[in-house]
Protein backbone atom coordinates (compact mmCIF):
# COMPACT_ATOMS: atom_id res chain seq x y z
CA UNK A 1 0.00 0.00 0.00
CA UNK A 2 1.46 3.53 -0.92
CA UNK A 3 1.20 6.18 2.34
CA UNK A 4 -1.44 7.77 0.00
CA UNK A 5 -4.03 4.76 0.32
CA UNK A 6 -2.67 4.31 3.78
CA UNK A 7 -4.32 7.77 4.42
CA UNK A 8 -7.37 6.83 2.15
CA UNK A 9 -8.64 3.84 3.75
CA UNK A 10 -9.47 4.48 7.31
CA UNK A 11 -11.31 7.80 6.24
CA UNK A 12 -13.69 5.96 3.67
CA UNK A 13 -16.57 4.96 5.93
CA UNK A 14 -16.18 8.45 7.75
CA UNK A 15 -16.31 10.52 4.27
CA UNK A 16 -19.30 8.14 3.39
CA UNK A 17 -21.01 8.42 6.57
CA UNK A 18 -20.99 11.70 6.89
CA UNK A 19 -22.51 12.07 3.43
CA UNK A 20 -25.34 9.61 4.18
CA UNK A 21 -25.95 10.82 7.66
CA UNK A 22 -26.61 14.59 5.61
CA UNK A 23 -27.95 13.50 2.23
CA UNK A 24 -29.13 9.70 2.53
CA UNK A 25 -29.57 8.27 -0.71
CA UNK A 26 -26.56 5.69 0.13
CA UNK A 27 -26.00 4.94 -3.72
CA UNK A 28 -25.37 8.03 -5.00
CA UNK A 29 -23.16 9.32 -1.89
CA UNK A 30 -21.26 5.78 -2.50
CA UNK A 31 -20.41 6.89 -6.35
CA UNK A 32 -19.62 10.71 -4.89
CA UNK A 33 -17.10 9.03 -2.29
CA UNK A 34 -15.34 6.60 -4.60
CA UNK A 35 -15.22 9.79 -7.37
CA UNK A 36 -13.53 12.06 -4.62
CA UNK A 37 -10.96 9.07 -3.96
CA UNK A 38 -10.17 9.11 -7.77
CA UNK A 39 -9.57 12.59 -7.10
CA UNK A 40 -7.18 12.03 -3.85
CA UNK A 41 -4.97 9.69 -4.93
CA UNK A 42 -4.71 11.70 -8.43
CA UNK A 43 -3.60 14.62 -7.03
CA UNK A 44 -2.31 14.10 -3.48
CA UNK A 45 1.30 12.20 -4.24
CA UNK A 46 1.73 15.00 -6.49
CA UNK A 47 0.42 17.73 -4.41
CA UNK A 48 1.04 16.10 -0.18
CA UNK A 49 -2.00 15.06 1.89
CA UNK A 50 -3.86 17.96 2.59
CA UNK A 51 -4.10 18.90 6.58
CA UNK A 52 -7.70 17.74 6.87
CA UNK A 53 -7.46 15.04 4.53
CA UNK A 54 -11.11 14.28 5.57
CA UNK A 55 -12.80 17.34 5.21
CA UNK A 56 -11.06 17.53 1.17
CA UNK A 57 -12.40 14.39 0.70
CA UNK A 58 -16.25 15.66 2.28
CA UNK A 59 -15.88 18.60 0.40
CA UNK A 60 -15.09 17.03 -2.87
CA UNK A 61 -17.58 13.96 -2.66
CA UNK A 62 -20.21 16.62 -1.68
CA UNK A 63 -19.46 18.82 -4.80
CA UNK A 64 -19.96 15.73 -6.83
CA UNK A 65 -23.02 14.65 -5.47
CA UNK A 66 -24.63 18.01 -5.97
CA UNK A 67 -23.48 18.27 -9.46
CA UNK A 68 -24.82 14.93 -10.15
CA UNK A 69 -28.67 15.84 -8.48
CA UNK A 70 -28.19 19.38 -10.58
CA UNK A 71 -27.74 17.26 -13.93
CA UNK A 72 -30.02 14.64 -12.60
CA UNK A 73 -33.03 17.48 -11.71
CA UNK A 74 -32.50 19.41 -15.14
CA UNK A 75 -32.52 16.41 -16.85
CA UNK A 76 -35.89 16.01 -15.08
CA UNK A 77 -36.85 19.53 -15.70
CA UNK A 78 -36.76 18.60 -19.68
CA UNK A 79 -38.63 15.64 -18.81
CA UNK A 80 -41.36 17.72 -17.29
CA UNK A 81 -41.28 16.16 -14.29
CA UNK A 82 -41.47 17.59 -10.88
CA UNK A 83 -38.70 19.00 -9.74
CA UNK A 84 -35.80 17.59 -7.54
CA UNK A 85 -35.82 19.09 -4.37
CA UNK A 86 -32.51 21.64 -4.28
CA UNK A 87 -29.81 20.08 -2.33
CA UNK A 88 -28.89 21.64 0.99
CA UNK A 89 -26.10 23.51 0.67
CA UNK A 90 -22.47 22.91 0.17
CA UNK A 91 -20.49 21.20 3.20
CA UNK A 92 -18.48 23.89 5.44
CA UNK A 93 -15.08 24.00 3.81
CA UNK A 94 -12.08 21.75 5.34
CA UNK A 95 -11.30 22.41 8.37
CA UNK A 96 -14.95 23.57 9.08
CA UNK A 97 -16.67 20.73 9.58
CA UNK A 98 -17.18 19.82 13.48
CA UNK A 99 -19.06 16.56 13.27
CA UNK A 100 -16.87 14.06 15.01
CA UNK A 101 -16.11 11.42 12.47
CA UNK A 102 -16.21 8.43 15.07
CA UNK A 103 -20.18 9.10 14.77
CA UNK A 104 -20.61 8.48 11.04
CA UNK A 105 -18.08 5.21 11.26
CA UNK A 106 -20.60 3.82 13.83
CA UNK A 107 -23.86 5.11 12.56
CA UNK A 108 -22.64 3.53 9.26
CA UNK A 109 -21.96 0.26 11.01
CA UNK A 110 -25.88 0.34 12.46
CA UNK A 111 -27.14 1.31 9.09
CA UNK A 112 -25.21 -1.64 7.39
CA UNK A 113 -26.44 -3.73 9.59
CA UNK A 114 -29.68 -3.36 9.64
CA UNK A 115 -32.16 -5.88 10.87
CA UNK A 116 -33.90 -5.73 7.04
CA UNK A 117 -31.39 -7.71 5.59
CA UNK A 118 -29.93 -11.35 6.42
CA UNK A 119 -26.42 -11.75 8.01
CA UNK A 120 -24.97 -12.80 5.34
CA UNK A 121 -25.95 -9.28 3.47
CA UNK A 122 -25.11 -7.57 6.05
CA UNK A 123 -21.28 -8.76 6.19
CA UNK A 124 -21.10 -7.92 2.50
CA UNK A 125 -22.48 -4.38 2.85
CA UNK A 126 -20.32 -3.86 6.27
CA UNK A 127 -16.70 -4.95 4.54
CA UNK A 128 -18.17 -2.59 1.51
CA UNK A 129 -18.79 0.27 3.01
CA UNK A 130 -16.89 0.39 6.24
CA UNK A 131 -14.06 -1.79 5.39
CA UNK A 132 -13.51 0.05 1.94
CA UNK A 133 -12.70 -3.59 0.04
CA UNK A 134 -14.22 -3.68 -3.26
CA UNK A 135 -17.09 -6.27 -4.05
CA UNK A 136 -14.64 -8.30 -6.34
CA UNK A 137 -12.16 -8.48 -2.89
CA UNK A 138 -15.61 -9.70 -1.13
CA UNK A 139 -16.79 -12.31 -3.14
CA UNK A 140 -13.21 -13.60 -3.16
CA UNK A 141 -13.09 -14.14 0.40
CA UNK A 142 -16.99 -15.43 0.06
CA UNK A 143 -15.81 -18.00 -3.11
CA UNK A 144 -18.57 -16.67 -4.89
CA UNK A 145 -18.72 -14.95 -8.40
CA UNK A 146 -18.50 -11.53 -8.11
CA UNK A 147 -22.03 -10.68 -10.07
CA UNK A 148 -23.46 -12.30 -7.16
CA UNK A 149 -21.66 -10.41 -4.95
CA UNK A 150 -22.97 -6.79 -6.72
CA UNK A 151 -26.67 -8.40 -6.86
CA UNK A 152 -26.08 -9.54 -3.01
CA UNK A 153 -25.17 -5.62 -1.97
CA UNK A 154 -27.29 -4.04 -4.24
CA UNK A 155 -30.58 -5.78 -2.97
CA UNK A 156 -29.24 -4.98 1.03
CA UNK A 157 -28.81 -1.66 -0.19
CA UNK A 158 -32.52 -1.69 -1.98
CA UNK A 159 -33.35 -3.85 1.74
CA UNK A 160 -32.60 -1.31 3.90
CA UNK A 161 -34.08 2.14 1.59
CA UNK A 162 -37.25 -0.20 1.36
CA UNK A 163 -37.04 -0.38 5.44
CA UNK A 164 -37.41 3.16 4.78
CA UNK A 165 -34.48 3.22 7.79
CA UNK A 166 -32.91 7.16 8.19
CA UNK A 167 -29.36 7.62 8.78
CA UNK A 168 -29.81 8.38 12.25
CA UNK A 169 -28.59 6.83 15.65
CA UNK A 170 -30.55 4.11 16.80
CA UNK A 171 -32.83 4.88 19.88
CA UNK A 172 -31.44 4.62 23.43
CA UNK A 173 -33.90 1.30 23.79
CA UNK A 174 -32.64 -0.26 20.10
CA UNK A 175 -29.17 0.58 20.91
CA UNK A 176 -28.17 -2.45 22.43
CA UNK A 177 -29.66 -4.47 19.82
CA UNK A 178 -28.07 -3.24 17.13
CA UNK A 179 -25.23 -2.98 18.65
CA UNK A 180 -25.04 -6.65 19.37
CA UNK A 181 -25.84 -7.15 15.09
CA UNK A 182 -22.49 -5.28 14.67
CA UNK A 183 -20.98 -7.23 16.53
CA UNK A 184 -22.12 -10.36 15.26
CA UNK A 185 -21.76 -9.17 12.09
CA UNK A 186 -17.90 -8.60 12.70
CA UNK A 187 -17.70 -12.09 14.65
CA UNK A 188 -18.93 -13.84 11.34
CA UNK A 189 -16.29 -11.70 9.10
CA UNK A 190 -13.12 -13.15 11.35
CA UNK A 191 -14.70 -16.58 11.69
CA UNK A 192 -15.04 -16.64 8.87
CA UNK A 193 -11.60 -15.55 7.72
CA UNK A 194 -10.39 -17.53 10.25
CA UNK A 195 -11.57 -21.11 9.76
CA UNK A 196 -12.56 -20.75 6.14
CA UNK A 197 -15.60 -22.72 5.23
CA UNK A 198 -14.65 -23.92 2.60
CA UNK A 199 -12.45 -24.08 -0.46
CA UNK A 200 -8.27 -24.22 -0.55
CA UNK A 201 -7.26 -21.80 1.94
CA UNK A 202 -7.25 -22.89 5.66
CA UNK A 203 -7.58 -19.01 6.72
CA UNK A 204 -8.20 -15.78 5.05
CA UNK A 205 -6.06 -13.44 6.38
CA UNK A 206 -7.66 -10.41 4.61
CA UNK A 207 -11.07 -11.25 6.53
CA UNK A 208 -9.56 -12.00 9.56
CA UNK A 209 -7.25 -8.30 9.93
CA UNK A 210 -10.48 -6.64 8.33
CA UNK A 211 -12.49 -8.23 11.72
CA UNK A 212 -10.16 -6.70 13.68
CA UNK A 213 -9.50 -3.41 12.20
CA UNK A 214 -13.49 -2.89 12.70
CA UNK A 215 -13.82 -4.14 16.19
CA UNK A 216 -10.41 -2.06 16.89
CA UNK A 217 -12.79 0.96 15.56
CA UNK A 218 -15.57 0.11 17.22
CA UNK A 219 -14.16 -0.10 20.66
CA UNK A 220 -12.43 2.96 19.77
CA UNK A 221 -15.68 4.45 20.61
CA UNK A 222 -17.12 2.21 22.60
CA UNK A 223 -14.27 1.64 25.23
CA UNK A 224 -16.41 1.27 27.95
CA UNK A 225 -18.28 -1.81 26.83
CA UNK A 226 -18.01 -4.69 28.19
CA UNK A 227 -18.85 -6.89 25.09
CA UNK A 228 -17.43 -4.62 22.10
CA UNK A 229 -13.77 -5.28 24.92
CA UNK A 230 -14.76 -8.89 24.45
CA UNK A 231 -14.97 -9.19 21.30
CA UNK A 232 -11.78 -7.38 20.09
CA UNK A 233 -10.06 -9.66 22.88
CA UNK A 234 -11.22 -12.55 21.36
CA UNK A 235 -10.23 -11.72 17.94
CA UNK A 236 -6.78 -11.12 19.30
CA UNK A 237 -6.31 -13.91 21.76
CA UNK A 238 -7.22 -16.08 18.17
CA UNK A 239 -5.24 -14.45 15.72
CA UNK A 240 -2.49 -14.85 18.38
CA UNK A 241 -2.54 -18.71 17.56
CA UNK A 242 -2.35 -18.12 13.75
CA UNK A 243 1.05 -18.80 12.35
CA UNK A 244 1.19 -21.91 14.44
CA UNK A 245 -2.13 -23.25 13.41
CA UNK A 246 -1.21 -24.38 10.19
CA UNK A 247 1.89 -26.72 9.47
CA UNK A 248 4.53 -27.23 6.86
CA UNK A 249 2.18 -28.83 4.52
CA UNK A 250 -0.30 -26.24 4.77
CA UNK A 251 -2.20 -28.41 7.42
CA UNK A 252 -4.25 -27.72 10.40
CA UNK A 253 -2.68 -28.19 13.45
CA UNK A 254 -4.66 -28.62 16.53
CA UNK A 255 -4.83 -26.43 19.82
CA UNK A 256 -2.55 -29.16 21.75
CA UNK A 257 -0.21 -30.21 19.42
CA UNK A 258 0.35 -26.25 18.67
CA UNK A 259 4.16 -24.73 18.65
CA UNK A 260 3.15 -22.30 21.95
CA UNK A 261 6.48 -20.52 20.83
CA UNK A 262 5.31 -19.27 17.34
CA UNK A 263 2.16 -17.86 18.93
CA UNK A 264 2.05 -14.06 18.72
CA UNK A 265 3.02 -12.73 22.97
CA UNK A 266 2.30 -9.32 21.80
CA UNK A 267 -0.88 -9.82 20.62
CA UNK A 268 -2.04 -12.37 23.64
CA UNK A 269 -0.71 -9.48 25.99
CA UNK A 270 -3.04 -6.81 24.25
CA UNK A 271 -6.34 -9.54 24.27
CA UNK A 272 -5.52 -9.83 27.95
CA UNK A 273 -5.05 -6.46 28.82
CA UNK A 274 -8.31 -5.56 27.33
CA UNK A 275 -10.84 -8.58 28.71
CA UNK A 276 -9.26 -7.93 32.67
CA UNK A 277 -9.92 -4.65 32.29
CA UNK A 278 -13.31 -5.35 31.75
CA UNK A 279 -14.29 -8.75 33.37
CA UNK A 280 -16.46 -7.63 36.33
CA UNK A 281 -17.00 -4.14 35.87
CA UNK A 282 -19.75 -4.14 33.42
CA UNK A 283 -22.99 -6.89 32.39
CA UNK A 284 -20.77 -9.95 31.10
CA UNK A 285 -22.04 -11.44 27.70
CA UNK A 286 -21.03 -14.50 25.58
CA UNK A 287 -17.90 -12.65 24.12
CA UNK A 288 -15.75 -11.95 27.35
CA UNK A 289 -16.41 -15.20 27.98
CA UNK A 290 -15.13 -16.76 24.86
CA UNK A 291 -11.63 -14.41 25.38
CA UNK A 292 -11.87 -15.71 28.96
CA UNK A 293 -11.37 -18.76 27.70
CA UNK A 294 -8.89 -17.86 25.03
CA UNK A 295 -6.84 -16.41 27.18
CA UNK A 296 -6.71 -19.67 29.44
CA UNK A 297 -5.40 -21.12 26.33
CA UNK A 298 -2.93 -18.35 25.83
CA UNK A 299 -1.62 -18.36 29.05
CA UNK A 300 -1.03 -22.13 29.45
CA UNK A 301 2.56 -23.46 28.89
CA UNK A 302 1.59 -26.67 27.73
CA UNK A 303 -2.05 -28.34 26.92
CA UNK A 304 -1.72 -30.28 30.37
CA UNK A 305 -0.78 -27.43 32.32
CA UNK A 306 -3.88 -25.40 30.88
CA UNK A 307 -6.97 -24.57 33.89
CA UNK A 308 -9.18 -27.12 31.81
CA UNK A 309 -11.57 -26.93 34.95
CA UNK A 310 -11.81 -23.31 34.71
CA UNK A 311 -12.63 -23.68 30.90
CA UNK A 312 -15.39 -26.12 31.52
CA UNK A 313 -16.56 -23.70 34.24
CA UNK A 314 -16.78 -21.24 31.70
CA UNK A 315 -18.55 -23.37 28.92
CA UNK A 316 -21.18 -23.80 31.58
CA UNK A 317 -21.85 -19.85 31.86
CA UNK A 318 -21.43 -19.55 27.96
CA UNK A 319 -24.04 -22.29 27.60
CA UNK A 320 -26.23 -19.87 29.76
CA UNK A 321 -25.68 -17.24 27.15
CA UNK A 322 -25.35 -18.99 23.85
CA UNK A 323 -27.39 -22.47 24.71
CA UNK A 324 -26.61 -24.26 21.53
CA UNK A 325 -24.82 -27.72 19.86
CA UNK A 326 -21.42 -25.89 19.14
CA UNK A 327 -21.05 -24.63 22.54
CA UNK A 328 -21.36 -27.98 24.05
CA UNK A 329 -19.37 -30.16 21.50
CA UNK A 330 -16.28 -27.50 22.56
CA UNK A 331 -16.80 -28.12 25.95
CA UNK A 332 -17.40 -31.81 25.64
CA UNK A 333 -13.58 -31.23 24.92
CA UNK A 334 -12.32 -29.13 28.10
CA UNK A 335 -14.85 -32.54 30.32
CA UNK A 336 -12.70 -34.94 28.75
CA UNK A 337 -9.69 -32.95 30.04
CA UNK A 338 -11.03 -32.75 33.28
CA UNK A 339 -13.20 -36.13 34.03
CA UNK A 340 -12.17 -38.40 30.69
CA UNK A 341 -13.60 -39.29 27.52
CA UNK A 342 -16.67 -41.12 28.84
CA UNK A 343 -17.87 -38.33 30.59
CA UNK A 344 -17.63 -36.32 27.25
CA UNK A 345 -19.10 -38.72 25.45
CA UNK A 346 -22.15 -38.65 27.47
CA UNK A 347 -22.33 -34.78 27.37
CA UNK A 348 -21.98 -35.02 23.45
CA UNK A 349 -24.97 -37.74 23.64
CA UNK A 350 -27.39 -34.53 24.73
CA UNK A 351 -26.25 -32.68 21.34
CA UNK A 352 -28.78 -33.63 18.28
CA UNK A 353 -26.10 -34.18 15.53
CA UNK A 354 -28.03 -31.85 12.76
CA UNK A 355 -26.65 -31.19 9.83
CA UNK A 356 -25.49 -27.61 10.73
CA UNK A 357 -23.09 -29.14 13.73
CA UNK A 358 -22.91 -32.64 12.17
CA UNK A 359 -18.95 -32.88 11.27
CA UNK A 360 -17.93 -31.15 14.16
CA UNK A 361 -19.82 -33.26 15.98
CA UNK A 362 -18.66 -35.92 13.96
CA UNK A 363 -14.80 -34.83 14.67
CA UNK A 364 -15.65 -33.91 18.43
CA UNK A 365 -16.76 -37.69 18.84
CA UNK A 366 -13.61 -39.17 16.90
CA UNK A 367 -11.59 -37.67 18.82
CA UNK A 368 -13.09 -38.80 22.49
CA UNK A 369 -13.63 -42.31 21.28
CA UNK A 370 -10.18 -41.84 20.09
CA UNK A 371 -8.92 -40.93 23.86
CA UNK A 372 -10.66 -43.93 24.85
CA UNK A 373 -8.90 -46.28 22.90
CA UNK A 374 -12.17 -47.04 20.79
CA UNK A 375 -9.97 -47.11 17.41
CA UNK A 376 -11.93 -48.46 14.87
CA UNK A 377 -15.12 -46.28 16.11
CA UNK A 378 -12.81 -43.26 16.53
CA UNK A 379 -11.33 -43.68 12.91
CA UNK A 380 -15.50 -44.38 11.47
CA UNK A 381 -15.95 -40.92 12.70
CA UNK A 382 -12.69 -39.36 11.76
CA UNK A 383 -13.84 -40.87 8.07
CA UNK A 384 -17.51 -39.54 8.28
CA UNK A 385 -16.49 -36.03 9.68
CA UNK A 386 -14.15 -35.33 6.26
CA UNK A 387 -16.81 -36.63 3.95
CA UNK A 388 -18.83 -33.82 5.30
CA UNK A 389 -16.32 -30.60 5.55
CA UNK A 390 -16.20 -28.63 2.62
CA UNK A 391 -12.98 -27.26 3.58
CA UNK A 392 -9.59 -29.11 2.26
CA UNK A 393 -7.90 -28.83 4.54
CA UNK A 394 -9.56 -30.04 7.34
CA UNK A 395 -10.47 -32.85 5.36
CA UNK A 396 -6.88 -33.14 4.94
CA UNK A 397 -6.06 -33.50 8.56
CA UNK A 398 -9.42 -35.95 9.44
CA UNK A 399 -8.35 -38.35 6.70
CA UNK A 400 -4.64 -38.37 8.52
CA UNK A 401 -5.75 -38.84 12.13
CA UNK A 402 -8.23 -42.02 10.55
CA UNK A 403 -5.06 -42.86 8.74
CA UNK A 404 -3.19 -43.26 12.32
CA UNK A 405 -6.24 -45.75 13.30
CA UNK A 406 -5.58 -48.31 10.74
CA UNK A 407 -6.51 -51.22 12.48
CA UNK A 408 -3.08 -53.24 13.64
CA UNK A 409 -4.36 -56.34 13.48
CA UNK A 410 -5.09 -56.31 9.81
CA UNK A 411 -1.82 -54.44 7.98
CA UNK A 412 -2.13 -53.78 4.96
CA UNK A 413 0.24 -56.38 3.03
CA UNK A 414 2.51 -55.90 -0.05
CA UNK B 1 -21.36 -19.87 -13.05
CA UNK B 2 -24.66 -19.85 -14.63
CA UNK B 3 -26.89 -22.63 -14.10
CA UNK B 4 -30.48 -23.48 -15.10
CA UNK B 5 -32.50 -25.02 -12.90
CA UNK B 6 -35.56 -26.85 -15.04
CA UNK B 7 -38.59 -27.60 -13.35
CA UNK B 8 -40.74 -30.37 -14.95
CA UNK B 9 -44.54 -30.67 -14.16
CA UNK B 10 -46.39 -33.88 -14.13
CA UNK B 11 -49.82 -32.68 -15.07
CA UNK B 12 -51.40 -36.18 -13.45
CA UNK B 13 -49.23 -35.53 -10.21
CA UNK B 14 -50.35 -31.97 -10.33
CA UNK B 15 -54.20 -32.70 -10.36
CA UNK B 16 -54.08 -35.06 -7.34
CA UNK B 17 -52.49 -32.66 -4.91
CA UNK B 18 -54.51 -30.61 -2.64
CA UNK B 19 -55.63 -26.87 -2.70
CA UNK B 20 -53.40 -27.31 0.72
CA UNK B 21 -50.21 -28.47 -0.91
CA UNK B 22 -50.44 -26.02 -4.16
CA UNK B 23 -50.81 -23.34 -1.89
CA UNK B 24 -47.37 -24.71 0.23
CA UNK B 25 -45.31 -25.27 -3.21
CA UNK B 26 -46.40 -21.41 -4.01
CA UNK B 27 -45.53 -20.00 -0.45
CA UNK B 28 -42.37 -22.06 -0.94
CA UNK B 29 -41.78 -20.52 -4.09
CA UNK B 30 -41.84 -17.21 -2.98
CA UNK B 31 -39.29 -17.84 -0.25
CA UNK B 32 -37.37 -19.21 -2.47
CA UNK B 33 -37.47 -16.15 -5.05
CA UNK B 34 -36.67 -14.14 -1.89
CA UNK B 35 -33.79 -15.95 -0.26
CA UNK B 36 -31.77 -16.24 -3.54
CA UNK B 37 -32.79 -12.41 -4.82
CA UNK B 38 -31.40 -11.91 -1.03
CA UNK B 39 -27.79 -13.78 -1.28
CA UNK B 40 -27.52 -12.33 -5.34
CA UNK B 41 -27.46 -15.39 -7.25
CA UNK B 42 -30.91 -14.93 -8.85
CA UNK B 43 -30.39 -13.48 -12.49
CA UNK B 44 -34.37 -14.23 -13.11
CA UNK B 45 -37.21 -17.07 -13.34
CA UNK B 46 -40.10 -17.85 -15.89
CA UNK B 47 -43.72 -19.97 -15.37
CA UNK B 48 -44.61 -21.27 -18.54
CA UNK B 49 -48.07 -21.82 -19.91
CA UNK B 50 -50.04 -24.93 -19.97
CA UNK B 51 -48.48 -27.36 -22.06
CA UNK B 52 -51.69 -28.22 -23.89
CA UNK B 53 -51.34 -24.12 -25.39
CA UNK B 54 -48.49 -24.94 -26.89
CA UNK B 55 -47.64 -24.94 -30.77
CA UNK B 56 -44.50 -26.48 -32.42
CA UNK B 57 -43.40 -24.62 -35.62
CA UNK B 58 -41.13 -26.39 -37.88
CA UNK B 59 -40.14 -24.44 -41.05
CA UNK B 60 -39.93 -27.35 -44.20
CA UNK B 61 -39.32 -25.71 -47.74
CA UNK B 62 -39.51 -22.74 -46.88
CA UNK B 63 -43.27 -22.72 -45.40
CA UNK B 64 -43.35 -22.92 -41.75
CA UNK B 65 -46.44 -25.40 -40.72
CA UNK B 66 -47.48 -25.04 -36.97
CA UNK B 67 -48.89 -28.06 -35.21
CA UNK B 68 -50.54 -28.17 -31.37
CA UNK B 69 -49.36 -29.59 -28.80
CA UNK B 70 -45.93 -30.27 -27.05
CA UNK B 71 -42.76 -31.08 -28.92
CA UNK B 72 -42.34 -34.52 -27.37
CA UNK B 73 -45.05 -36.87 -26.13
CA UNK B 74 -44.03 -37.05 -22.57
CA UNK B 75 -45.69 -37.27 -18.78
CA UNK B 76 -43.72 -34.47 -17.52
CA UNK B 77 -43.17 -31.25 -19.16
CA UNK B 78 -40.93 -28.02 -18.86
CA UNK B 79 -43.21 -25.85 -16.64
CA UNK B 80 -40.21 -23.25 -15.94
CA UNK B 81 -37.41 -22.66 -14.68
CA UNK B 82 -34.94 -20.63 -12.37
CA UNK B 83 -31.71 -18.90 -13.85
CA UNK B 84 -29.23 -18.49 -11.27
CA UNK B 85 -25.22 -17.68 -10.74
CA UNK B 86 -23.62 -19.40 -7.91
CA UNK B 87 -19.86 -20.30 -6.90
CA UNK B 88 -20.69 -23.85 -8.01
CA UNK B 89 -22.14 -27.04 -9.47
CA UNK B 90 -22.44 -28.24 -5.49
CA UNK B 91 -24.42 -25.09 -4.82
CA UNK B 92 -26.89 -25.23 -7.76
CA UNK B 93 -27.73 -29.00 -6.44
CA UNK B 94 -28.23 -27.27 -3.35
CA UNK B 95 -29.98 -24.48 -4.66
CA UNK B 96 -32.40 -26.94 -6.35
CA UNK B 97 -33.27 -28.79 -3.06
CA UNK B 98 -34.69 -25.89 -1.93
CA UNK B 99 -37.60 -25.77 -5.21
CA UNK B 100 -40.45 -26.83 -3.37
CA UNK B 101 -41.36 -29.02 -6.08
CA UNK B 102 -38.24 -31.07 -5.38
CA UNK B 103 -39.97 -32.35 -2.57
CA UNK B 104 -43.16 -33.44 -4.56
CA UNK B 105 -43.32 -37.45 -5.31
CA UNK B 106 -42.86 -37.86 -9.19
CA UNK B 107 -41.69 -34.52 -9.67
CA UNK B 108 -38.17 -32.96 -10.14
CA UNK B 109 -35.42 -30.25 -10.90
CA UNK B 110 -32.89 -30.33 -13.61
CA UNK B 111 -29.70 -28.88 -13.11
CA UNK B 112 -28.23 -27.58 -16.10
CA UNK B 113 -25.09 -25.29 -16.33
CA UNK B 114 -25.53 -22.53 -19.35
CA UNK B 115 -22.60 -22.71 -21.67
CA UNK B 116 -23.56 -19.42 -23.48
CA UNK B 117 -24.97 -16.52 -22.28
CA UNK B 118 -26.84 -13.48 -23.62
CA UNK B 119 -29.33 -10.94 -22.89
CA UNK B 120 -30.68 -7.44 -23.66
CA UNK B 121 -27.67 -5.72 -22.34
CA UNK B 122 -24.66 -8.06 -22.97
CA UNK B 123 -22.73 -7.46 -26.34
CA UNK B 124 -22.56 -10.93 -28.42
CA UNK B 125 -19.38 -10.82 -30.17
CA UNK B 126 -19.76 -11.37 -33.66
CA UNK B 127 -17.65 -14.20 -35.08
Amino acid sequence: MTGVAEVLRPLVPQVLGALVRRYGQFDACEDAVADALLAASEQWPAEGVPDNPRGWLITVATRRLTDHWRSESARRRREESVTLREPPPVAPGPGEDQAPDSDDTLSLLFLCCHPAVSPPSQVALTLRAVGGLTTAEIARAFLVPEATMTRRITRAKESIAAAGSTFSEPSAADFPERLRVVLQVLYLIFNEGYTATSGQDLQRLELTAEAIRLARAVHALLPGDGEVTGLLALMLLTEARRDARIGDRGELVPLPEQDRGRWDAALIDEGEGLIDAVVGRTALGPYQVQAAIAALHDRAPSAEATDWPQIVELYELLRTFMPGPVVTLNQAVAVAQVAGPDQALALLDTVDADLDVGRRADAVRAHLLELRGDRAAARDHYLRAAERTPSLPERRYLVERAGRLVPEEDGARP
Amino acid sequence: MKYLLAMYLNPDVMAKLSEQDMDAIMTGHQEFIRTIRESGEMISTQALGAVADSSVVRVRGGLPAVTDGPFLESKEFLAGYYLVECASKERAVELAAMIPDAAVEGLGIEVREVVFFADAETEVPMA
